[in-house]
C-alpha cells in the first residue's frame, strides 16, 4: 500500500504539477474571456466602448442591464423560451422514455429496425429537413405559433433522447423484473414503480440536453416565427442587435442577460450530464 | 456492499474486455428474457409506449425528409402543389454553381481542421484534467461553459469583438502587437480561420468532456499495475489511456465531423447570408437558407438539403464501415450493459 503511495505520488504530482495548473489557467482564461468581454462590457457606456474598446468600465454603469430588465420585450422573450424550452423537455423525455423502455426490455419482432430506425434519426438533423418541416409546420396552421417549435423540436429530440436511456433501461438487473413479476406486477407496474425512479440519472441528462438545445435553438425559430411577439431569446438577441446596433453596451447587456438561465440551468446538473454521457448507471 | 462493488467491478472488467477484443460475449445466464415472444397484451403494450414517439418521429424528422427528396425535383416557390417538374435541374444547377462549389470546399476545410485541430487539444487537456487535483470540478464546468451558450450569443459577442475596431485588435494594439492587428471578419484569408478558432472555442469542452467521461471508464487497476512495473506518467497515458480511448475518440470525430459538414448558425449570425460568401466562410447550409427560403425557392432548398444529406449520408456510411465498426459491432445485437 505505501509502496504504490509513493509509485503513484512520485513520478506525476512532483514536478508537472504547476505547469498543468499552468495550462490550465491560460485555457481557463481563453475560455472565459469572451464570455467577460460580454457581460463586462454591458457595464460600460457607449462612449467608453467607442474610445477604448477594450477596457474596463470606468465608471461602472448600470444603466444598460436595468434597461433591458425594464424591458416588456427581453421578459415576454425570456417566457416564450422558458415555455418552448420546458414543453419540448417534457414532451422528448416522455415520449423517449416510453419508447426506451420497449426498446430496452421488450423483445418482439422488428425491435432491432425499430431502434435502427431512431438511431438513424442522428443522421437527419433538422437543417436537411428544414423546408419541408416549414411545410408541414404551416399546413398544420402552426406558423408563429410555439407549438410550431414545440412539436419539431421533440420529434427532432428523441433519437438522442432514446440512445442515450436505453442503456440505462438495460441495465437494471433482470433479477429486479423476475422479482417483480413474482411479485404480481404487470410489465407497465414495473415501468412506473421501478423502472422511471431507477432512470433519473438518465432522465435529467437526456432532459437538459433537450433544455438546452430548444434554448439555444436558432434554424426552426428563424423558419417558423416571423412576429416580434413569438420570438424566442436566441431570435430576440438577434433582432435587438440589429435594431441597435450602434448601441454596442445595451446588445451586450441584452446578449449577457440572455445566456444567464443556461449557464445556470447548466452548472445546477454538470455532473449529471457528464455521468449520462458515459452511459453508465452510476452506483 | 461488497456484492454491489464486485458487480460493479465485474461490469467494468466486462466493457473492458468488450473494448478490448470487442468479440467477448457476456454470461448468457443473466441475459436471457424470462419469456421470447410477447402476448397480445404485450403487443399493445408496445403500441401504446412505442407509438407516439414513432408517430412524432416519422411526421416531423422522416416525412419531411422524403418530401424534400421529391420538392428537390420541382420548381416550386412554396406555395400550392408542387407540379413544375424540371427534373433533375436543380441537382444540376447546385453541382455546377461556383458558389456551392466553394461551400462544399469551405465545410471540408472545416471538417478536417475541427478534426486536426480540436482533437489533439482536447485530449491533452482531458488527459491534464483527469489527474486528481484541487479545483478540478470547477474547471470542468468552466471548460464546459462555452458549449452552453447558444449561438446567437457567441455569434454577436465575437463579432463585436472581432470588429476592425472592437475589442481584440484594440487590445493587441495596446500590447504594441500592430502586426497582428487584422480584419478578422472580412479579410478573405483569415476569415476562415476566424471561424475555425470561434468552433473550436465554442466545441472544444464537449469534446473534453466526453475524453473525460471514457478516461473514467478505465479501471483504477491498470494505472496501479503500471505504476507498480514503473511506467512513467507519459508512458501511462501513451499505452493505456490513449488506446483505451480509442472508442469515444471515433464517436467524436463522427459527430464533429457531421456537425461540421452541417454547420450554420454561427456562420450564419456572424457573418449573415451576403457577406459568408465574399469573405470566404459560406456552408453548405448557409448555401441552402440563402437560395431557398430567402430567395423564395423552396423547390431548389430542398434539392440542396438532399445534396447535404447524401454527403452527408455517404461520410457516415464510410465512418461506419471503415472505422465505427468494431464499436459498434455488439452495440446493436447484444444486450447488456453499455
Amino acid at each position: 500500500m505505501t509502496d504504490l503511495d509513493i509509485a503513484r505520488r512520485h513520478k506525476p504530482r512532483v514536478w508537472t504539477n504547476p505547469v498543468v495548473y499552468f495550462i490550465v489557467l491560460v485555457v481557463i482564461a481563453l475560455m472565459l474571456a469572451p464570455v467577460l468581454y460580454v457581460i463586462v462590457g454591458g457595464f460600460r457606456t457607449n462612449s467608453q466602448i467607442t474610445v477604448d474598446p477594450s477596457g474596463w468600465p470606468n465608471p461602472w454603469n448600470f444603466q444598460n442591464y436595468a434597461q433591458v430588465l425594464g424591458s416588456a420585450t427581453f421578459w415576454r422573450e425570456v417566457l416564450n423560451s422558458t415555455v418552448t424550452a420546458a414543453a419540448t423537455t417534457i414532451g422528448a423525455v416522455a415520449l423517449g422514455l416510453m419508447a426506451a423502455y420497449v426498446l430496452a426490455r421488450y423483445r418482439f419482432r422488428g425491435r432491432g429496425a425499430l431502434y435502427a430506425l431512431f438511431a438513424a434519426g442522428l443522421m437527419f438533423p433538422l437543417t436537411v429537413a428544414i423546408t419541408p418541416l416549414y411545410i408541414v409546420v404551416r399546413s398544420l396552421g402552426l406558423m408563429n405559433t410555439l407549438p410550431g417549435i414545440i412539436l419539431p423540436q421533440i420529434a427532432f429530440a428523441l433519437p438522442t433522447t432514446i440512445i442515450i436511456l436505453v442503456p440505462f433501461l438495460q441495465a437494471i438487473p433482470d433479477e429486479i423484473q423476475e422479482a417483480s413479476f413474482i411479485d404480481g406486477c404487470s410489465r407497465l407496474g414495473f415501468f412506473w414503480r421501478m423502472v422511471l425512479p431507477l432512470a433519473v440519472p438518465g432522465v435529467i441528462t437526456v432532459g437538459i440536453l433537450a433544455f438546452i438545445g430548444s434554448w439555444n435553438g436558432y434554424l426552426l425559430p428563424l423558419y417558423i416565427l416571423n412576429d416580434q411577439e413569438q420570438f424566442t431569446l436566441p431570435l430576440g438577441t438577434q433582432a435587438f442587435a440589429s435594431q441597435y446596433s450602434v448601441d454596442t453596451a445595451k446588445v451586450l447587456a441584452f446578449t449577457s442577460l440572455s445566456m444567464i438561465p443556461a449557464l445556470v440551468f447548466f452548472s445546477i446538473f454538470e455532473r449529471r450530464i457528464v455521468g449520462g454521457l458515459t452511459g453508465a448507471v452510476k452506483g | 456492499m461488497s456484492t454491489s462493488e464486485s458487480t460493479a467491478a465485474d461490469a467494468r472488467g466486462r466493457k473492458l474486455a468488450r473494448r478490448d477484443g470487442g468479440g467477448s460475449t457476456p454470461p448468457p445466464s443473466s441475459r436471457r428474457r424470462p419469456r421470447p415472444g410477447l402476448g397480445w397484451r404485450g403487443r399493445v403494450e408496445v403500441l401504446v409506449l412505442v407509438g407516439p414517439a414513432l408517430v412524432f418521429f416519422l411526421g416531423f424528422v422522416i416525412f419531411p425528409v422524403v418530401m424534400a427528396a421529391y420538392y428537390g425535383f420541382f420548381n416550386w416557390k412554396g406555395y400550392g402543389p408542387a407540379t413544375n417538374f424540371i427534373g433533375p435541374k436543380n441537382y444540376i444547377t447546385i453541382l455546377t454553381d461556383p458558389e456551392f462549389q466553394a461551400a462544399l470546399g469551405h465545410n471540408v476545410f472545416i471538417v478536417i481542421a475541427s478534426l486536426v485541430i480540436q482533437g489533439p487539444v482536447s485530449v491533452l487537456l482531458a488527459l491534464l484534467l483527469n489527474r486528481k487535483m484541487p479545483g478540478r470540478s470547477i474547471i470542468r464546468v468552466l471548460i464546459f461553459v462555452p458549449y452552453v451558450i447558444s449561438e446567437v450569443v457567441v455569434g454577436t459577442g465575437f463579432s463585436l469583438m472581432l470588429q476592425t475596431q472592437g475589442a481584440l485588435n484594440d487590445l493587441l494594439r495596446n500590447l504594441g502587437m500592430t502586426w497582428a492587428v487584422h480584419d478578422w471578419l472580412a479579410d478573405r484569408s483569415i476569415a476562415i480561420w476566424t471561424l475555425m478558432a470561434i468552433l473550436t472555442w465554442k466545441y472544444i469542452g464537449f469534446a473534453v468532456i466526453l475524453f473525460l467521461a471514457g478516461l473514467q471508464g478505465i479501471p483504477e487497476e491498470l494505472y496501479e499495475a503500471a505504476a507498480l512495473d514503473g511506467a512513467s506518467y507519459w508512458q501511462i497515458q501513451r499505452r493505456i489511456s490513449l488506446p483505451l480511448l480509442g472508442p469515444t475518440l471515433r464517436i467524436w470525430a463522427f459527430l464533429s465531423i457531421i456537425g461540421a459538414l452541417q454547420l450554420f448558425d454561427l456562420v450564419y449570425i456572424i457573418w449573415g447570408q451576403y457577406v459568408a460568401s465574399t469573405a470566404g466562410t459560406s456552408t453548405m447550409v448557409t448555401y441552402m437558407v440563402a437560395n431557398g427560403r430567402n430567395a423564395g425557392n423552396f423547390g431548389y432548398g430542398s434539392a440542396v438539403a438532399v445534396v447535404l444529406f447524401l454527403i452527408s449520408l455517404v461520410v457516415a456510411l464510410v465512418y461506419q464501415r471503415f472505422v465505427l465498426r468494431r464499436d459498434t459491432d455488439g452495440a446493436l445485437t447484444e444486450r447488456g450493459d453499455a
